[in-house]
């Protein structure tokens, strides 16, 4: 089987006033369908600069990036994937319904077609009631709720997620951590995730990748142990301990050399 | 409530001192008279003839305001003497200018967004129409209109334009360049055209920058109708009572056209913040 998203040798330099800077140096990866895959590493190590090629949001300078066979271009022009950013995103003139059809109106879906999607993704992120309500009428976490919703009703079969929980606190995050789990168990989408949170790495994850700052690189790559169905507790298993402990010694090693 | 009394305050104020003002540059005129009468004038008298006289250089507030109340309740809204027919005239000019103006506002402003030529070179005109003095253009305007057979309402209107543009240019500029990256970057994973992203994005999210231009460019729009009506002569309009009233040393109806106009602009303005806070409440943008 040939795999979902591939890159070989990815570079990345952005130049700036103080010099270029390597976001991104050499970076070989494959994810297969259906994996999910955290990408964790300290501020500054390319993980999210690495979500953004492969959404076609910046360019590689070098090496190749393929999704699904084609280019990210081509990919993102097929509309290949869907994406959640730091920050809800939802334009505050739109309902959280209006909100998640503004990619199905830009796909040019028929308006039945658009409720039906609307109804379904509202379901799974349970916010059934609020389709008619207002952003600013949200807490910050069904907010980031909706923009999950958003990127599902587009119904890509790859899911991009840029920290989505990062501003969330904890027993928010938990409960969002659980869900997004059963929907990629649902859905069996492919799932990239960037997070800075070890545990959520760990939790969510098949496979974590571990990357280190200046140059931004990976430096480990551990594929989970862990079964796919995961309570809460799993935290709490000693196999869930050791990934953590494996995790957080790459990301301890990464550092070293300053 | 607060805003209420202080609004009173301050115009209560000003009121004072354009009635002291009133006293000292119309007693002149006043001694002079009574010299010539053979008369010797006391305080109280001196005060109240400076406040009464039929061509003074200052009309006191209370003679404004009679004025005022004389040309607009007193008078059919058809007879010539009646500043709401003068004000109708110039405001019908100020809103087809501003129509025509904020229309190619928006447009320049949609232009110079998507194309780079239009980037470079639209911006440093537009600066520069903005430096002629209108009251040199307008007279222009006018005359070249009028030998290709353009007359009335129409030669007002683009004066108004020609000064009403630019602050929506200038805002919309700006407004259409101000969504954030997430929400830019979003439209781009969507794979949206350049059409979708203005409609779904640019437009909505320059709203407010929309009104603030607006606001101006209607109170310019204003200015240039009155301002269009000074070269022409024109018998109708606020323009034409200010400059008939210089013609015959009306200063009372100089005045009043004056305060009539200002009322104008203030309603006018006031109607579009009313717009505007409805309209971003709604938009969820306050």
């Amino acid at each position: 089987m040939s795999p979902k998203i591939s890159a070989k040798s990815v570079d990345l330099t952005f130049s700036t006033n103080d010099g270029p800077v390597d976001a991104l140096k050499d970076v070989n990866l494959d994810i297969n369908e259906g994996d999910f895959v955290s990408f964790i590493g300290p501020s500054g190590c390319g993980k999210t600069t690495f979500l953004r090629v492969l959404a076609d949001l910046e360019r590689p300078t070098g090496g190749t990036v393929e999704i699904n066979g084609v280019s990210p271009k081509i990919a993102r022009e097929s509309r290949a994937y869907g994406y959640v950013f730091q920050a809800p995103g939802l334009y505050p003139w739109r309902s959280i319904g209006k909100n998640i059809k503004l990619p199905l109106e830009i796909i040019g879906l028929s308006k039945h077609e658009q409720s039906e999607r609307v109804k379904r993704v509202l379901k799974l992120v349970d916010l059934q009631d609020f389709e008619n309500k207002f952003p600013w009428q949200l807490s910050g976490g069904m907010q980031q709720r909706a923009s999950i919703a958003r990127a599902l009703a587009f119904d890509a079969d790859i899911l991009l997620m840029d920290e989505p929980f990062g501003a969330l606190d904890e027993i928010v995050r938990d409960h969002l951590n659980e869900q997004l789990l059963d929907l990629w168990k649902t859905t069996s989408k492919t799932i990239c995730f960037v997070t800075h949170s070890i545990p959520e790495a760990v939790y969510l994850s098949t496979k974590i990748v571990v990357m280190s700052p200046r140059p931004g690189r990976i430096i480990d790559f551990i594929e989970s142990t862990l079964p796919n169905e995961r309570p809460l507790d799993i935290r709490d298993s000693s196999e869930f301990i050791s990934i953590s402990q494996r995790v957080r010694e790459g990301l301890r090693s990464g550092h070293s050399y300053e | 409530m607060r805003s209420v009394v202080s609004i009173c305050v301050v115009v209560g104020a000003l009121i004072f001192v354009w009635y002291l003002a009133a006293v000292s540059l119309n007693s002149t005129w006043a001694l002079d008279k009574a010299k010539r009468a053979g008369l010797e004038l006391g305080t109280k008298e001196l005060i109240l003839d400076t406040w009464s006289q039929e061509k003074p250089k200052l009309p006191a507030p209370h003679q404004v305001a009679s004025e005022l109340w004389k040309t607009t309740v007193e008078k059919k809204i058809t007879s010539k003497r009646s500043l709401i027919f003068h004000s109708w005239i110039t405001l019908s000019s100020t809103l087809v200018g501003f129509l025509i103006g904020t229309s190619l506002g928006i447009l320049l402003a949609i232009g110079i967004v998507h194309n780079n030529a239009m980037n470079m070179s639209v911006m440093p005109w537009a600066i520069a129409s903005q430096t002629i003095p209108i009251l040199a253009i307008a007279p222009m305007i006018i005359v070249v209109l009028n030998s290709i057979g353009v007359q009335g309402l129409l030669p007002k209107a683009i004066i108004s334009s020609y000064l009403c543009f630019f602050p929506v240019v200038v805002g919309m500029v700006k407004g259409l360049r101000s969504p954030d990256k997430i929400d830019t970057d979003l439209l781009h994973t969507y794979n949206a055209t350049n059409a979708q992203k203005f409609w779904k994005l640019r437009l909505p999210t320059s709203m407010p920058f929309l009104f603030a231009s607006l606001k101006v460019g209607i109170s310019a729009s204003l200015v240039g109708a009155i301002v269009g009506e000074l070269p022409t002569g024109a018998v109708r309009g606020l323009g034409a009572r200010l400059l008939a009233g210089s013609y015959y040393g009306q200063t009372i109806q100089i005045w009043s056209a004056l305060i009539m106009a200002a009322m104008v602009a203030a309603a006018l303005v006031g109607i579009l913040a009313l717009l505007q806070k409805v309209m971003l409440k709604r938009m969820g943008m306050t």
